[in-house]
C-alpha cells in the first residue's frame, strides 16, 4: 500500500469547503472543524451562507461556503484568506477566488467543471483559473462526483442518492491531506445519522474512499500536520456560539435555583437558540416558540413576572418589534434576558451576514428614559459566560438585559472546555419574602435596597404578598399609580441610579498588549479575535500597540475613563458606522478617538485592520 | 397508632370582599365595568381560588384598568399583548388560576394574533372580553366591533368597514369555550365566569358593556329590561332553547338555518325546539348560536355556547417536559454537558 513520505509540519491552516448551497458544504465543514478540535486542534469556523435554501443550482448567488482554521495555537478568528478551498463548481471558485492565498491549493470537482458548469457561473472561457488570474494556485483536479458514484456501485441508491454524497468525499479527501484518522470522522457521521443508519452507512463508504483515493495516487507532493494544542487538563467540547448562549442560560437558571424560560421566535441567525432550549426538556427548560417576536418577550416578561429566570432571543428585526415590551420589563423592573444575534440590517438586510449595527438600538431603541443593561460576547466561548453573566445582572438588578451576539460569533464553533460550574459566581435575586418574611409587614410592591436602587421580587402564589404592576408609573413608595411630577422625576432618576450602579458590579475594563503603547485599540463584541491577532500582527513589527475590548457596554465599567485617557490615538473598530465610537465620544468628549468602520457582512480582515491602524499610528 | 381524631379539611370560605383591594375605583359613574368587576369578585369566591394563586392580566384600555382593583397578582400590561403574557405566567406556573381581563380594542385589533394564538393553543387562561364596541380610554373613536356606518371622532361620515364579531373569532381559531353576558344580567354573568373558569383550556367570555360616555346605549336594543326576554335567549346545558317574557318561544332548526318560533303556533311544538348541548365537538351550531342577532332578528344568545373537552396546552407541556426527563433520567447542567457525544479528555 503507497504511503506518503513527506509530512510537513505547520501551525496553521484555513480551509473553505464551498458549494451549492445544497452540496452539503455546512455538513463536511462541521464535521472537519469537529474531529478536528476533538484531535486536538484549535479551531476558529465561519459559516458563510446565502439566505436563500436552494439558490438556482451553480448559480454565483447560491455559493454556500464553510471556512475552519485549525491550528496548534493562536487561532483567534476563522483567517482571512484560504490556504486550501474545495471548490465543488465553478461558481465557488469564482466567488473565492480573491480569498486564495499564494501557493493555495485548490480541490476542485472536475465533473461539476463542464461547459455548462462554466456558463452558469459566467465564464466566458474554458479555463476558469486564467480566467480570474490566479496562476499562483495548485489546481487539484479530481473526478469527485463520478468517483462518489464508483465508491457506491451495488448499494442500491439511485443515482440521485449518490451523488448527495459527494462532499463526504470531499471531506475524507481533506482528513487524508491533513492526516486527520478516519475513525474520529466515522464515528460523527454514526452520530449525525444516528436515525439513519444506512445514510451513515454511504456516507462513511464514500468518505472512506475519499481517503483512499488521496492516499493511494499521492494526490499532493505532501500532507500536512498540525499538532495538538496544549490545551489545559478537563474534558472538552465543541460548541458554536448560539449554543454556548442557551447553555450559559440554562447554567445561570440553574445557579440561581430557578426554571428558565425562554419566549421566541424563529428568525435567523438566533433560531438556533430556541431550538436548543425547546431539545433541553431534559434540563427542564421550558422554552415556547410563540406567535410573534412581541410574543415572545411578552410571555418571557409573564414568566419573569411569575418567577422564572426568562429570556427570549432574536436578530435585530425581531428586537425592533420587541421594544415596546422591552419598555414594560424596564418599567415593571423585571428580569429579563434578550439575547440578539445581530445581522446585516436595516430591514431584513442581510439575514445571514454578520453585523454590529445594533448597538444603537440597544442602547436607546424605546421610548421614554428607558436604561437597561447592554454586554456583548466577544467569541463563541465567550457566549457561555456573557449569558450567564447577562442572566445574574437581570436576576440580581432586576432589570432587562440585551445581550448582543451576531452571526459570526453564533454561528462560529470552537473547543471550549467543560466549565467548573463551582467557579462561577452564585447567582442571588433579592426575594421580597426573605427580606420581609411571611407577613410581608413593612413590604411594598416597589420598595428597594437602599444602595442598590433594586427593587424586591415577590412571585405569585406567594401569600401576603399579592401586588399589581404595570406600565403606568408608580409611586416611589406605595408603588401605586401616580401622576405626581416630583414622583416622577423620583422614579426617571431611580431608575437610571440602578443601572448605573450596577457599573461598580462588573470587571474592571483590562488593556492587553503594550500598556505604555501611544495608540490603542478599542472593539466591543464578536470582532475580538480579529482585533486581537491585529494587534498581535502590529507587535510582531516592533511597534508598541495596546488593545482593550468591552463586554460591558452600558453601564461601562468603572475605570473606563481612567483607562482610556492614557492614550494618545483611539482607534475605535466596529462593523457599523461608529456607533460605539459616538457612544463614547458622548460620555468621554475628551478622547483622541479615530473610527475604522467596516459594514460588508463579513467577517474583518486581519490584514487590512492591521495596514490602516498602521496607517493611524503613523499619523503626525 | 393512636386514635387520631379525623375532621373534615376546612375549605377557606372566601368572600366576594377578599378580592377587592381598597383603591378607589376609577371608572366613569355608571361604567359597565363596575358590575363585570363586581361579578369577577363574587364568581372567585365562589370558585375558592385563593387571591395569592390568582393573577389577573390585562392590555390596555379602560377594561384593563380592572386589575388595579383586585386584592390577587396583577399585571397591568401593554396593549394587545395580555394572552401573550398570561401565557408566560400560566406555563411558568400551571398552578396559577390565570385571567385575562381585555376589551375589543386591545384583543380584536393591536392584540389580535395574540387573541386567537391562545385560543388555538387552548392554554388554560380565562378571557373576559369587554365588548363595548368604542375605543373609550382615547375618547371615542371607532373600534374593531362597531357597525358598519357608524359614526365617531375618527369615522366622521360613518365607518365603510364590517365589524368582528368576538365569537367567530374564537370558534374560528377552534375556541373551546365561549359564552356571552350583559353587563347588566349579575346573577347570569357570575355564573358564566364561573363556568368558564372551571373550563379546562382557554375560555372567552365575551360581556356587551356599555361606555357611558362615548357609546352610550349601544347595547341597549338587546339589554334594555322592557324587551331583553324577547331579544336575548339564555342558552342552558341540555335544556331546550326557550326564551320570550312569557317563555313561549324557542329556536327550531330550518334546514340549515335556524329560526325562532312562538310555541304552538305555525304548527310548532315544544318537540320542535332545539336543546342546547355545548358540549357537541362540532362547531357549526355554536357558531349558529353565537351570531344570532347579529344578521336576523334572533335573539342574541346569552349564557356558556360552547364548552368541549380539549388536551390544554399547559398541561401537555408540563407532561411532555416530565416525560422526557423521566426517560432521559434528571441531569445536572454539568453532568448533561459530560454525556454529549462529542467530548473529549485532555490528560
Amino acid at each position: 500500500m503507497p504511503t506518503n513520505s513527506v509530512v510537513t509540519d505547520i501551525p496553521q491552516v484555513t480551509i473553505r469547503f464551498s458549494g451549492d448551497s445544497g452540496d452539503g458544504m455546512q455538513l463536511s465543514g462541521t464535521l472537519f472543524s469537529t474531529l478536528s478540535a476533538i484531535f486536538g486542534n484549535e479551531i476558529a469556523t465561519f459559516p458563510d451562507y446565502p439566505a436563500e435554501i436552494r439558490a438556482p443550482q451553480g448559480t454565483l448567488q447560491g455559493v454556500s461556503g464553510f471556512q475552519v482554521r485549525i491550528g496548534s495555537k493562536d487561532v483567534y478568528n476563522s483567517g482571512d484568506k484560504t490556504d486550501v478551498l474545495i471548490a465543488m463548481n465553478p461558481a465557488a471558485l469564482k466567488v473565492n477566488a480573491e480569498y486564495l492565498k499564494r501557493g493555495s491549493i485548490v480541490l476542485f470537482d472536475t465533473d461539476s467543471f463542464q461547459k455548462k458548469d462554466l456558463e452558469k457561473a459566467r465564464f466566458e472561457t474554458e479555463d476558469p483559473f486564467e480566467e480570474l488570474k490566479i496562476d499562483y494556485v495548485q489546481p487539484i483536479p479530481v473526478a469527485i462526483t463520478s468517483m462518489t458514484k464508483d465508491s457506491l456501485q451495488g448499494m442500491d441508491l439511485t443515482a440521485k442518492e449518490m451523488t448527495r454524497s459527494k462532499n463526504m468525499f470531499a471531506l475524507g479527501v481533506v482528513c487524508w491531506l491533513f492526516n486527520r484518522p478516519l475513525e474520529i470522522a466515522d464515528h460523527l457521521v454514526e452520530e449525525k445519522f444516528a436515525k439513519k443508519p444506512k445514510v451513515a452507512d454511504t456516507n462513511i463508504k464514500v468518505l472512506t474512499a475519499g481517503y483512499n483515493f488521496g492516499n493511494n495516487t499521492h494526490l499532493t507532493a505532501s500532507t500536512y500536520r498540525i499538532d495538538s494544542v496544549e490545551a489545559g487538563k478537563g474534558f472538552y467540547t465543541d460548541v458554536k456560539g448560539n449554543t454556548a448562549t442557551a447553555y450559559g442560560l440554562i447554567a445561570a437558571a440553574e445557579k440561581a435555583g430557578l426554571q428558565l424560560f425562554l419566549g421566541s421566535y424563529p428568525i435567523t441567525p438566533a433560531t438556533d437558540i430556541l431550538q436548543e432550549l425547546t431539545k433541553r426538556k431534559d434540563l427542564g427548560v421550558k422554552a415556547l416558540q410563540m406567535e410573534d417576536e412581541i410574543a415572545g418577550i411578552s410571555s418571557a416578561i409573564g414568566a419573569s413576572f411569575a418567577g422564572c429566570l426568562a429570556a427570549t432571543s432574536t436578530s435585530g428585526p425581531g428586537l425592533s418589534l420587541k421594544s415596546e415590551a422591552l419598555g414594560l420589563a424596564v418599567m415593571t423592573e423585571l428580569p429579563l434576558v434578550v439575547i440578539d444575534v445581530q445581522r446585516g440590517g436595516p430591514s431584513t438586510g442581510l439575514p445571514t451576514k454578520s453585523e454590529q449595527s445594533d448597538l444603537n438600538q440597544a442602547l436607546y431603541g424605546r421610548s421614554g428614559e428607558s436604561p437597561l443593561v447592554v454586554i456583548a460576547a466577544k467569541s463563541p466561548a465567550d457566549c457561555f459566560d456573557s449569558a450567564y453573566w447577562a442572566s445574574k445582572i437581570a436576576l440580581e438588578h432586576m432589570t432587562p438585559v440585551i445581550l448582543l451576539s451576531d452571526a459570526y460569533i453564533a454561528n462560529g464553533s470552537t473547543a471550549w472546555k467543560i466549565p467548573d460550574m463551582k467557579q462561577y459566581p452564585d447567582i442571588s435575586p433579592s426575594y421580597a419574602l426573605q427580606k420581609f418574611g411571611k407577613d410581608a409587614r413593612n413590604w411594598k410592591p416597589y420598595a428597594r435596597d437602599e444602595e442598590t436602587f433594586v427593587r424586591y421580587w415577590s412571585v405569585p402564589g406567594t401569600p401576603n404578598y399579592m401586588h399589581r404592576i404595570g406600565g403606568l408609573e408608580k409611586d416611589y413608595f406605595t408603588g401605586i399609580i401616580s401622576t405626581n411630577p416630583d414622583n416622577h422625576q423620583l422614579m426617571v432618576d431611580t431608575r437610571l441610579q440602578k443601572i448605573e450602579r450596577i457599573a461598580s458590579q462588573v470587571p474592571l475594563q483590562k488593556v492587553e498588549g503594550d500598556l505604555d503603547a501611544d495608540t490603542l485599540i478599542i472593539g466591543w463584541g464578536g470582532t475580538y479575535g480579529h482585533l486581537l491577532e491585529a494587534m498581535l500582527r502590529i507587535q510582531a513589527k516592533d511597534k508598541k500597540i495596546a488593545f482593550t475590548h468591552f463586554t460591558f457596554l452600558y453601564p461601562l465599567p468603572s475605570n473606563t475613563h481612567e483607562v482610556l485617557k492614557q492614550y494618545k490615538k483611539i482607534i475605535v473598530a466596529e462593523q457599523n458606522n461608529g456607533q460605539f465610537a459616538h457612544y463614547l465620544q458622548g460620555q468621554f468628549p475628551d478622547l483622541p478617538l479615530y473610527r475604522f468602520n467596516r459594514i460588508e457582512g463579513q467577517p474583518f480582515r486581519v490584514a487590512e485592520l492591521e495596514e490602516e491602524f498602521i496607517t493611524i499610528m503613523d499619523e503626525k | 397508632m393512636e386514635n387520631i381524631d379525623i375532621k373534615e379539611v376546612e375549605v377557606p370560605a372566601y368572600q366576594s370582599k377578599d378580592y377587592k383591594n381598597g383603591s378607589n375605583v376609577r371608572w366613569c359613574p355608571g361604567c359597565g365595568d363596575h358590575a363585570i368587576l363586581n361579578c369577577l369578585q363574587k364568581a372567585m369566591a365562589e370558585l375558592h381560588i385563593p387571591p395569592h394563586e390568582t393573577v389577573v392580566v390585562s392590555g390596555i384600555g379602560c377594561s384593563s384598568r380592572l386589575p388595579y382593583y383586585m386584592n390577587t397578582y396583577g399585571f397591568h400590561s401593554i396593549h394587545g399583548r395580555a394572552p401573550a403574557i398570561a401565557t408566560g405566567v400560566k406555563v411558568a406556573n400551571p398552578q396559577l388560576s390565570v385571567w385575562v381581563v381585555t376589551g375589543d380594542g386591545d384583543s380584536l385589533a393591536i392584540g389580535g394574533n395574540h387573541f386567537i394564538h391562545a385560543i388555538r393553543r387552548n392554554i388554560d387562561l380565562n378571557i373576559i372580553l369587554f365588548n363595548n364596541k368604542i375605543y373609550g380610554l382615547t375618547k371615542g373613536q371607532y373600534s374593531p366591533t362597531s357597525d358598519r356606518g357608524f359614526v365617531s371622532k375618527t369615522s366622521p361620515y360613518g365607518t365603510v368597514e364590517d365589524p368582528f364579531h368576538p365569537a367567530e373569532l374564537c370558534l374560528g381559531a377552534r375556541g373551546t369555550f365561549f359564552g356571552r353576558a350583559i353587563d347588566v344580567d349579575m346573577k347570569s354573568q357570575t355564573d358564566l365566569l364561573v363556568n368558564a373558569a372551571r373550563h379546562k383550556g382557554a375560555s372567552v367570555v365575551e360581556v356587551l358593556q356599555n361606555c357611558v360616555i362615548f357609546n352610550d346605549g349601544i347595547h341597549k336594543n338587546i339589554t334594555d329590561r322592557t324587551w331583553r326576554a324577547e331579544r336575548t335567549i339564555l342558552l342552558k346545558q341540555g335544556e331546550k332553547m326557550l326564551f320570550g317574557t312569557e317563555n313561549n318561544q324557542g329556536i327550531v332548526a330550518d334546514g340549515w338555518r335556524l329560526k325562532a318560533v312562538t310555541i304552538g303556533e305555525d304548527g310548532y311544538t315544544m318537540e320542535d325546539v332545539l336543546v342546547h348541548d355545548a358540549s357537541c365537538q362540532d362547531n357549526t351550531l355554536h357558531l349558529k348560536l353565537a351570531t344570532m342577532g347579529y344578521v336576523d332578528n334572533l335573539p342574541v344568545a346569552l349564557g356558556v355556547i360552547r364548552n368541549v373537552a380539549a388536551p390544554t396546552y399547559d398541561e401537555s407541556y408540563q407532561k411532555q417536559l416530565d416525560t422526557v426527563r423521566q426517560k432521559k433520567g434528571k441531569k445536572t447542567f454539568t453532568e448533561f454537558l459530560l454525556s454529549s457525544p462529542n467530548v473529549w479528555e485532555v490528560k
